[in-house]
């Protein structure tokens, strides 16, 4: 497994470039795929959820049950245009439609009030109440403009994210 | 999700183990929003996307799983038949040549060893000190059927009641490297195959204690041997590789603490392997014992350096957990490995919901506040 960057060759690199509109350099997408393929244990051309859950740093988060709908099974490709978003060369938009599709698990393309619940509920766990969570929503909803009722697009999300305060890069480690 | 439960609920009782995970992790990942709440605040979930992206993409964990490829040198033409050379001695001549050494060495100890312990049944003082010295020798054979060129500093351990020695480990060859100076007796996980026939049989003898990681019951009962093996006078002295899982020699992970709460001295034992011409990190879930040993025969030798270290104490009003803390802090220094704050089990386990609990609190106070602020 030591000659895993070998077995890339500069055309595969390439097209995984495309893949991800280019926000990794060469060096980068070489990185990736060793890394991808320490992850992928039993060389199946993609990464399970137990795999990504062997990663404990990731297990622990908050959010990786939710991310898992997300990653599991990806191959390499997929792998990486995920990960594009974290890019330092990834737009501000890009970003925030990730962050869209976090909330968006029925992929319907709205954000209603009980996704962003959902969302909480990861994030707050035990330590609120179902009752909290939804008052301190449908204030902060109410206070920007929104009602209970409303889903937002996101086209929203763009509006109330973009801001200079939102910082999302992940550093590929090069060698 | 009932699958991560039941994970979790078997991994608890390993919880004691553990000292505070948030202690080491870098702290106020999640932003806390000035003054008041407001809904871009409550949307931006970013730090916490960052930090799981962070993991898949890099992680301290795998790090210290990861057996280092070694850097080709067999790039030019001059060197490419030097290298070419290499491997016809390496695997021509060497290997045949230690695989004698090591059927020799087999056939000297069975020799000995079988008349031993079957004859002197009644001498079992005699009989302990002859079993001692023969798995001295066959260790011996092992390590010069790799030519293990092991350099040993520091004084020698002494056998006396109320002391363990605990070290960094590697692979099993760790412990054939120490046992060839000492008949260290050892506590180790219970392997399949050949290794498993000679554990219960021959290193039973020098008073080796085995269990099983993943049986709960085994822990009460190694405990309680543990104890008892301490307190004899005539015993072995008690080696302990306190990580409980093999490191690639460039990291230590968390000391378990069994072996720092026995009232005992703690004599620390530092491993550097040098990977001059073979890598010693045995990853077992790659490769089988087997594989690995015929991969350290077929390099030129196996180097490394065994430090003795000063023999440590509990401190007063030290927990065993700070205890073992401090000893990994003079292993590593010693040896040159980095710290991470993992516990090695999570190869087999999945982290306590504990870690995320303490996340979602954090999450769920500040907002709270800003509630309350209103």
């Amino acid at each position: 497994m030591g000659n895993a960057s070998s077995t890339l060759t500069q055309y595969d690199i390439e097209e995984v470039q495309e893949h991800c509109n280019n926000l990794f350099s060469q060096q980068e997408i070489v990185s990736l795929y060793q890394r991808f393929c320490q992850l992928d244990r039993n060389a199946k051309g993609f990464i399970s959820a137990d795999e990504f859950l062997s990663v404990p740093e990731f297990a622990m988060n908050p959010l990786s049950q939710r991310l898992l709908k997300m990653v599991d099974g990806l191959n390499f490709k997929e792998f990486v245009a995920f990960l594009s978003a974290f890019s330092a060369k990834a737009s501000m938009p890009q970003k925030i439609e990730l962050i869209f599709k976090v909330y968006d698990t029925d992929r319907n393309g709205k954000v209603t009030f009980n996704d962003i619940l959902d969302v909480l509920r990861d994030l707050s766990g035990t330590f609120m109440s179902d009752k909290q969570r939804e008052e301190v929503l449908s204030q902060v909803l109410q206070e920007a403009g929104y009602t209970r009722e409303s889903s937002l697009l996101l086209d929203d999300f763009v509006k109330i994210l973009d801001k200079p305060g939102l910082k999302m890069e992940v550093e590929v480690p090069v060698d | 999700m009932s699958e991560i439960s039941k994970l979790n609920s078997s991994c608890s009782e390993l919880d004691l183990d553990r000292p505070n995970l948030e202690d080491y992790l870098p702290t106020g990942s999640i932003q806390q929003p000035h003054g008041k709440l407001r809904l871009r605040d409550l949307l931006d979930i970013s730090p916490t996307l960052t930090e799981a992206a962070g993991a898949i993409v890099d992680d301290s964990f795998t790090r210290c799983f990861k057996s280092i490829p070694p850097e080709p040198w067999n790039w030019n033409v001059y060197l490419f038949p030097l290298w070419c050379l290499g491997v016809v001695v390496r695997y021509g001549i060497l290997f045949p040549v230690r695989v004698l050494v090591l059927t020799i060495g087999w056939i000297i100890f069975l020799l000995c060893y079988i008349p031993v312990h079957l004859l002197l049944k009644g001498h079992d003082k005699l009989r302990k000190k002859l079993e001692r010295c023969l798995v001295e020798l066959i260790c011996c054979f092992f390590v010069a059927s790799w030519t293990g060129v092991v350099k040993y500093h520091g004084p020698r351990p002494s056998m006396r009641p109320k002391q363990v020695f605990v070290s960094n480990h590697t692979s099993m060859i760790d412990f054939i490297v120490l046992e060839q100076m000492t008949p260290f007796a050892v506590i180790m996980q219970k392997h399949p195959g050949w290794v498993g026939l000679l554990q219960s049989t021959i290193l039973e003898s020098v008073g080796c204690i085995w269990f099983n990681r993943s049986e709960a019951k085994d822990r009460e009962i190694v405990t309680r041997k543990l104890r008892e093996h301490v307190e004899g006078a005539d015993n072995n002295p008690l080696l302990i590789f306190p990580e409980g899982t093999c490191v690639n020699n460039h990291y230590t992970v968390m000391f378990k603490k069994g072996a720092f709460e026995l009232n005992c001295t703690v004599c620390p034992i530092a491993i550097k392997y040098n990977k001059i011409f073979v890598d010693a990190f045995w990853n077992s879930r790659k490769q089988s014992f087997t594989m690995h040993l015929l991969q350290l025969m077929t390099s030129w030798a196996v180097v490394c350096d065994v430090w003795y270290l000063e023999p440590q104490n509990l401190k007063p009003g030290e927990t065993p957990i700070e205890f073992a803390e401090r000893v990994r802090d003079i292993i590593s220094v010693r040896a040159g490995l980095k710290k991470v704050p993992w516990d090695g089990y999570l190869k087999y386990s999945r982290p306590s919901p504990k870690h995320r609990e303490q996340k979602q609190q954090s999450f769920a106070e500040t907002v709270l506040r800003h509630l309350e602020e209103k």
